[in-house]
């Protein structure tokens, strides 16, 4: 067993479900907020690599050799487009949709998605084909005892760390986060109260979108090759990693995340096939055993 | 409308009678099909401007049989349902008596069995997968099989590169990938070599670190990695993410630019099999590579150099044939012994050509010819 469980695949593990963890808590925060599933979510997260590559390129000429630097300003960049493009899916698609049946906002949602996908494919710019991914920062790599760890890993799992951080923060102290809570219970009461639900709803949506736009950034940092249906498997495996620690729970949607990483990597480790399935594997066992979820709290109906 | 449905009859008649001219006229007709339009677009393209060139050169030499030879190109979009139209069209209305195409393998096995049923000869340029030729004795290919790519990479890590131990990662979903592992790992063990670790990975996967953590602590010679370029990169960077330094050998899908783009230094110390290397020194590949080149404003690609090497290898048994009778064909094909450009052609039993393969070497970011292993 020691070529499943050792400290190599541990660390290949957390730094799969740091990518998971990021964007699940948009999955997660959306649906606590407003009860919808936003498929288009993980299209939010292609969004943030290319607006990262983008930004690459813009500014790697004028800040050459300052890799620190460009690699901030790729962060903003995709933590930017990913809110922008969360808020403009919000405002044009799901905002009309609001109080009409759920399905139709479901409905548009994959709406939504498609239509990132394919809008991208067609524009001449971005183009359906494979784009390799600049190297931002040079790789290094250290061994810790029987493993060896690149830079590239601390990275995801310490931006990934220090996002949700500041999230928990923000959720827990702040006037918005207080109000995000008190949406996320019972939307009218909060109006009663004098909260601009609409407002919140936007604000959730900018960042959960700027979390995604950040973990793809990480996403094509770490696997160099972005292209504009990459969105579709990771968002898949976060909404299932959000589903598994109870959606709309934002610290269950992180542990989710990290137990379908860890999961993901040890069952590719036994059996390289079972890598793949583990996830709807967890799935169904979710559904079937207990569909609130790990952390989730009981609610009649869930989509 | 009895008189109108007459004439339009008549008409009809004319107009194919016309169309079938085949070799009572005064020019041979033979047939080229590849995918110029559809997802494989580049691969037509390619295979096209090939089969022109060898078309030209020939002609400038006086033709064949005293007759001059005419391509008649049909594009088959890379769907097999049209790959069958088109054999169809150039068999029955256009005449030709051989055919060389089409590219990708699923588009032949459709086409394939028209050719056999209607005793015209046929020589696939790139059709790589085993069935095709099983068809029937009219069917041959210019390209050597998966399992011989295998057989070459294997045989390339064992004596070459001196490995005594060898990991393997490749594609359940591709039986391209699967086939030249399963070919590779029955090799290596028979010269006496030791598989330390054999993964496979699902298809479309980006990461594959639990894979080749695995790998990589058993510690092997040499990793065989027989992907497509876009896979080959990423495997690559990961492999070296954890560790690993030693040798990377896969198959002619490591054959792009790309690779290096994505790879950058992790595919150093890559090789890989394939048809041709435009950097071979040998006079017939320079000379190729140079009128290619004038022609097109671009190197050929193995899938030009194959289509050109398909034309000549089917226009040469024509000539040795002495008539354009499909079996006369057939059988001088089956004693062909031709050097072209991708190497010295002769055909086994199951008309699957057997020829050398070259191994090119990624280095410096560019591809560099390394050697000529022969089966």
């Amino acid at each position: 067993m020691g070529t499943i469980f050792n400290l190599q695949q541990i660390i290949n593990g957390l730094q799969v479900g740091s990518i998971y963890a990021l964007i699940a808590l948009g999955y997660t925060m959306v649906y606590g907020i407003v009860r919808l599933i936003n498929f288009a979510h993980g299209d939010f997260f292609m969004l943030g690599a290319y607006a990262a590559y983008g930004a690459f390129f813009l500014f790697n000429a004028s800040l050459a050799g300052k890799g620190g630097a460009t690699a901030f300003l790729a962060l903003a960049a995709s933590m930017a487009a990913g809110a922008a493009v969360a808020l403009l899916a919000n405002r044009l698609a799901y905002r009309p949709l609001r109080y009409k049946p759920k399905l139709s906002s479901l409905i548009t949602a994959i709406g939504v998605s498609m239509f990132l996908e394919y809008f991208l494919s067609a524009l001449p710019a971005i183009g359906p084909s494979y784009r390799s991914f600049p190297e931002i920062l040079p790789k290094t790599q250290i061994a810790v005892g029987s493993a060896t760890i690149s830079n590239y890993v601390v990275i995801d799992i310490a931006v990934a760390a220090v996002l949700m951080i500041g999230l928990t923060a923000l959720v827990k102290w702040s006037p918005l986060g207080k109000a995000m809570r008190a949406v996320s219970q019972d939307k009218d009461a909060a109006r009663l109260m004098g909260i601009d639900v609409e407002r919140v709803i936007a604000w959730t949506f900018a960042i959960g979108g700027a979390f995604a736009g950040a973990a793809g950034l990480l996403s094509g940092m770490t696997y160099p090759r972005i292209f504009p249906y990459m969105g579709i498997q990771p968002g898949l495996k976060a909404f299932i990693a959000a589903v598994l620690g109870g959606i709309g729970n934002i610290p269950g949607a992180v542990l989710g995340a990290y137990i379908m990483g860890l999961a993901e990597t040890f069952a590719s480790a036994y059996n390289s096939l079972l890598g793949e399935g583990i996830a709807f594997a967890i799935l169904i066992a979710v559904l079937l055993v207990r569909p609130r979820g790990i952390l989730g709290e009981k609610t009649a109906d869930k989509i | 409308m009895k008189p109108y449905a007459f004439v339009s009859a008549i008409a009809l008649a004319a107009l194919l009678s016309s169309c079938g001219g085949g070799s009572a006229g005064k020019e041979i007709k033979i047939g080229g099909i590849g995918p110029v339009t559809g997802e494989a677009a580049t691969y037509g393209v390619s295979t096209k401007q090939g089969m022109e060139l060898a078309f030209e050169e020939w002609n400038a030499k006086g033709g064949v049989l005293g007759k001059q030879v005419k391509l008649v190109f049909a594009d088959d979009k890379g769907d097999p349902a049209e790959g069958a139209t088109v054999y169809t069209k150039l068999i029955q209305q256009d005449k030709v008596v051989a055919i060389v195409g089409t590219v990708m393998s699923k588009v032949t096995l459709a086409g394939a069995p028209i050719a056999q049923a209607a005793k015209i000869p046929m020589i696939t340029p790139t059709s790589t997968n085993e069935k095709v030729t099983q068809t029937g004795d009219f069917i041959y290919r210019a390209c050597y099989i998966d399992s011989f790519e295998g057989n070459v990479g294997a045989k390339f890590a064992f004596d070459d590169l001196k490995a005594k131990s060898a990991g393997i990662i490749f594609d359940v979903g591709n039986d391209y990938s699967k086939g030249l592992a399963e070919n590779f790992k029955n090799t290596f063990e028979g010269f006496g070599g030791k598989i330390a670790a054999n993964e496979g990975h699902p298809s479309g996967a980006t990461d594959f670190k639990a894979q080749l953590t695995k790998i990589v602590q058993a510690k092997p010679d040499v990793l065989y990695v027989p992907d497509y370029y876009n896979d080959v990169a990423l495997i690559a960077k990961q492999a070296r993410e954890l560790g690993y330094k030693g040798p990377m050998v896969g198959g002619d899908g490591w054959d792009s630019p790309e690779l290096v783009k994505i790879g950058g230094a992790a595919v150093e110390n890559g090789f890989f099999t394939n048809h041709y290397s435009a950097a071979d020194s040998r006079p017939v590949v320079q000379d190729f590579v140079k009128k290619f080149t004038a022609k097109n404003g671009a190197a050929p690609d193995a899938l030009a150099t194959l289509a050109y090497d398909a034309v000549y290898i089917m226009l040469d048994a024509i000539k040795r044939a002495g008539k354009t009778d499909g079996a006369a064909i057939r059988d001088a094909l089956a004693a062909t012994d031709l050097g072209v450009v991708s190497g010295q052609v002769k055909f086994d039993a199951n008309r699957n050509p057997v020829k050398s393969a070259v191994i090119i070497e990624i280095k410096g970011g560019a591809q560099v010819y390394k050697t000529t292993v022969n089966p």
